[in-house]
């Protein structure tokens, strides 16, 4: 090769992004408030074990927390938090025909069963669980 | 070739993702919003030793411990790619994976202690 002679190199065009890109469209940012529900997961998983914990203690602690649980402000935040974990279980169902291929024999069980199933199961879940808590 | 560790972690976040999905609402609508208002028993007298007992029971616990183990580790993925996507991190990628796995084993480590440490 001719030594005098230099590849061509373009200069790379990269598109500078605006940090916040996801809240310039609706689609985007209900996006993203679907990937920051698992904040509120964690948040839930926390307040569970705080429960737990209060309920080792003994009746008082237990009273304790539920006299702060029924605080308004409290609930109308744990109401906040109901509203995007149901968010989070509306979306997370609604893939699982994507996510999952059924198959009986060689055929594939259509998209709308692996949808009711999911929402089937989701019904019997909170179901066994209401009845465990309330009922028993 | 290393294996990826990617198949795992991908495991336990929508093992996390469909255990919340199925039982986190109703979870927070009977223990945090329905008892502490009144609207089902649960304080008083024999409903609250029923209650204590349930969540006594070594079955409760173990079924606890996974669910909350599989919570975190939910959380842990979704962040992670959260802080990628949102804030546009993916250069940090070393950094953000070992922060939000390691809160997610903590957060499990923790959970086992209250679980088995303390009833």
């Amino acid at each position: 090769m001719n030594p005098k002679y230099r590849l061509y190199y373009p200069r790379w065009y990269r598109k500078r992004i605006p940090i916040f890109w996801w809240l310039q469209k609706r689609s985007h940012a209900a996006f993203m408030g679907r990937e920051l529900t698992a904040v509120f997961v964690a948040y839930a998983a926390i307040m569970l074990m705080v429960l737990v914990l209060a309920m080792d203690r003994g009746q008082a602690a237990f009273a304790e927390m539920m006299d702060w649980l029924g605080t308004p402000a409290v609930v109308v935040a744990h109401v906040l938090v109901l509203c995007i974990l149901l968010f989070h279980t509306i979306t997370w169902l609604n893939l699982a025909p994507m996510a999952i291929v059924v198959k009986l024999g060689d055929r594939k069980v259509p998209a709308a069963a692996v949808l009711i199933g999911h929402y089937a199961a989701w019904v019997a879940c909170t179901g066994v669980v209401a009845w465990l808590l309330i009922w028993r | 070739m290393r294996r990826s560790r990617e198949p795992i972690i991908w495991a336990l976040f929508g093992g996390g993702g469909m255990a919340s999905a199925l039982f986190m609402p109703v979870l927070i609508l009977v223990l945090f919003i329905a008892m502490p208002l009144g609207w089902v028993q649960g304080v008083q007298g024999a409903p609250f030793a029923e209650l204590q007992a349930l969540v006594r029971h070594p079955l409760t616990r173990l079924g606890l411990f996974v669910f909350i183990s599989l919570c975190w580790f939910h959380w842990a993925h979704r962040f992670r790619y959260t802080l990628y996507d949102g804030l546009q991190l993916s250069h940090l990628n070393e950094l953000v994976a070992v922060m939000t796995y390691g809160i997610a084993i903590a957060g499990t480590v923790v959970g086992a202690v209250l679980l088995w440490g303390v009833g």
